[in-house]
């Protein structure tokens, strides 16, 4: 295996507050101590590490801060991370955007950043224009976009708007004609910065089977950051945790995201209401889930039944459909407890958006913290399904209780669940 | 020792370039890009303007009526002999290219932060593109100049006229664009951490106009001194005046010719600004972004 790309002490240091006299004296002493006397930085040392929460007395920072790993040609690597835990950072040192504090980096081939959709994009010129001028952006000769210009235009699905001002697009247009160019750009090192999350579901599914297409099929190298776990764990194959500008975690993309996501979801607290869904991958949507909301309480026992309300709405004819919920515990990053599917339910007659009372009895979940997914479909274990829509990290609901009695003690070994047992003597 | 060699790096970042570390074999890579930026920066400039291009001629012929009034008129500075239109128009023609690039040029980097904040491209094709596309706004402005100066000779009155030296003109055009991209880089990478020298530069270009023999003649300073040296020189240390007063001498034939020693000086005043310009812009480059 070849080396792609390799991060050596990167650190990254950032002041914080506004430029003023202040940072002027900074320079100055800098300077003088630097150039004049031949000594070290003194604004290096001081930095704290980027914990923005705290504060610090010093005004600078490391949004970075010895960021030491390599990756293999090929390989396709997710970075994940709180907001602020210097993803965005690094991928702007990787593009070249802005230079290292310390550190090199040493990469082998062309490297294409895609850190924003459409970068350059004059809002006057037409779409046939703005392709030349992304596109050599980006870094292509005119030639080589001439060659892919009828490939680019069929992927972003613009053709009839093609010699239109980009003024006159809708957003969405935008988004697409931006990341056709983008996609058809060719480097051996693709640095991909959230640009998935923009567009619909249709073009996203598109977006991702190409750069699926760009890492598998092409070998080439991939890193991608971006907040949705399901695309994350879709394209990648290893991943890596960064928090407060350091590496956490490195490893497969499994339990990168395992990690991240206990330790993110240890974070969540009452959810009684949904109206905006994580999905994962794209949906046909024939039911699709409007809103989810609990009628159940918060802190309940084991034998009480779980109850929500679902607001689902019909995108074309079904006439029957399921249910299914499942259950994740939040203290093992999320790992599934048990699913459950309904019975088919006729769609009632003559209307296109409906509420549904769903229950889920006898559960027997132990202490713990747990998060509900809701999918649905057609079809169940009994037979084969179809999904239309599924929902996830929905609702949350702790189980602090066997009927009216605390539950003391329970350790994560003894399982999830607190079935009931009847002995009698015989 | 080292079996199965591995490719060469291609990338190698590091926190600081080199002084001299100047990548233009990188710049010619992206030549594309440059010229698509000019044709950019040519079709985005009159859109939705009903005159368009005509803008580019109105604007020097109402800048020489004023010129007429106030320093032709009420100051009464004369012109060598030279039709006062004439001799603004050359001045203004030659002025505005000169301090359009100088102004473009120097903003680089705080207007283009959000493009350059997104994307790695050799930031200097930006600048490089600015100067190239002011060019069809100067040829503009140099087709008005040349056809008021017909008009003066079939009229017959013009008491200007041409001579060999008037051949310079791609040079001294090629002088001026270099010392506003040598100036305007310069600027813009001393202004993206103190934007007080934005307010100063501003100021700075305002009056250099008047510095350079624009709305007057060289000659007019000669016998002059100031401390005790002839202000002619003084002038001439400023480096658009040599540039400016050959090409008003090659086309107009007014005053004398300021001499080859001073359009050197000129040319390598404009080498020497350029490397220093280029050096400093390449270093700030890297890490603007941070303080932009």
């Amino acid at each position: 295996m070849t080396t792609a790309i390799e991060f050596n002490n990167i650190s990254k240091q950032y002041r914080l507050g506004l430029v003023s006299t202040k940072t002027l004296s900074h320079d100055l002493k800098r300077w003088w101590t630097v150039n004049v006397r031949r000594k070290e930085d003194p604004y290096l040392k001081i930095g704290e590490t980027n914990d923005r929460s705290a504060k610090g007395d010093s005004d600078y920072v490391w949004a970075l801060k010895d960021i030491d790993f390599k990756v293999e040609q090929g390989d396709v690597v997710g970075i994940i991370g709180k907001n602020g835990a210097g993803k965005s950072t690094l991928l702007k040192l990787l593009s070249r955007v802005t230079g290292p504090t310390t550190g090199t980096i040493k990469a082998r081939g062309r490297i294409g950043s895609l850190l924003e959709v459409g970068t350059g994009f004059h809002q006057e010129m037409t779409g046939r224009e703005n392709i030349y001028m992304n596109g050599a952006i980006l870094g292509m000769t005119k030639a080589e976009i001439t060659r892919k210009l009828d490939e680019i235009v069929d992927f972003s699905g613009c053709e009839r708007y093609i010699d239109t001002p980009v003024k006159r697009y809708s957003s969405g247009m935008m988004v697409r004609l931006g990341f056709a160019v983008a996609a058809h750009l060719d480097p051996e090192i693709l640095v991909v910065d959230e640009v998935l999350a923009v567009g619909d579901a249709e073009f996203q599914k598109k977006a991702i089977g190409k750069m699926q297409d760009v890492s598998q099929g092409e070998g080439r190298t991939v890193l991608f950051v971006s907040h949705n776990m399901a695309s994350i764990k879709n394209l990648c194959k290893s991943g890596v945790l960064l928090e407060n500008g350091m590496i956490k975690t490195m490893g497969t993309i499994d339990d990168v995201v395992a990690e991240y996501m206990s330790a993110n979801l240890a974070e969540i607290g009452d959810v009684s209401e949904v109206t905006e869904f994580t999905r994962i991958s794209a949906q046909t949507k024939e039911v699709e889930v409007v809103s989810l909301k609990r009628q159940s309480p918060y802190k309940m026992d084991s034998l009480q039944d779980i109850v929500l309300t679902a607001r689902v709405k019909r995108n074309g004819n079904v006439s029957s459909f399921q249910f299914t919920t499942l259950i994740d515990n939040v203290a093992n990053g999320g790992t599934r407890v048990g699913m459950a599917y309904s019975d088919v339910i006729a769609w009632p007659e003559g209307k296109d958006e409906a509420e549904f009372e769903v229950r889920i009895p006898h559960h027997h979940l132990t202490k713990g913290k747990y998060i509900l997914d809701v999918w649905t479909g057609i079809g169940d274990a009994t037979s084969s399904c179809k999904y239309y829509d599924a929902v996830y990290d929905t609702l949350t609901f702790e189980v602090e209780a066997i009927g009216d009695k605390l539950i003391n003690e329970w350790y994560s070994y003894w399982g999830e669940s607190v079935y009931p047992l009847q002995v009698t003597v015989v | 020792m080292n079996h199965n060699q591995e490719p060469q790096w291609t990338t190698v970042i590091k926190p600081k370039n080199k002084l001299f570390e100047v990548d233009l074999k990188e710049l010619w890579r992206y030549r594309d890009l440059i010229a698509l930026f000019i044709k950019r920066n040519i079709i985005t400039q009159y859109k939705q303007t009903v005159l368009g291009p005509v803008w580019f001629v109105v604007q020097p012929a109402l800048t020489v009526i004023m010129f007429m009034i106030v320093f032709g008129g009420i100051a009464g500075i004369p012109t060598d002999g030279v039709p006062r239109p004439l001799f603004y128009l050359a001045g203004t023609c030659m002025w505005n290219y000169f301090s359009e690039c100088l102004n473009k040029t120097s903003n680089t980097f705080v207007t283009n932060s959000s493009i350059f904040g997104k994307v790695y491209f050799p930031r200097l094709s930006m600048p490089i593109a600015d100067v190239l596309s002011n060019l069809l706004r100067f040829g503009i402005q140099f087709g008005f100049f040349i056809l008021i100066y017909v008009i003066y000779a079939i009229i017959g009155d013009s008491g200007a006229s041409v001579n060999w030296y008037a051949l310079l003109f791609p040079v001294l055009v090629l002088m001026l664009a270099g010392l506003a991209l040598g100036f305007g880089i310069l600027i813009s990478s001393m202004t993206t951490k103190y934007r007080d020298l934005q307010v100063l530069f501003s100021f700075i270009v305002q009056l250099w106009m008047y510095a350079t023999p624009i709305v007057y003649p060289l000659s007019q300073t000669k016998g002059m001194r100031w401390m005790g040296v002839p202000v002619h020189k003084l002038m001439c240390l400023n480096p658009v005046t040599p540039v400016i007063e050959t090409f008003k001498y090659g086309f107009l034939g007014c005053g004398d010719f300021v001499g080859w020693r001073w359009l050197i000086y000129s040319f390598l005043f404009m080498v020497l600004l350029l490397v220093v310009g280029i050096v400093v812009f390449n270093k700030v480059q890297k890490s603007f972004m941070d303080t932009v």
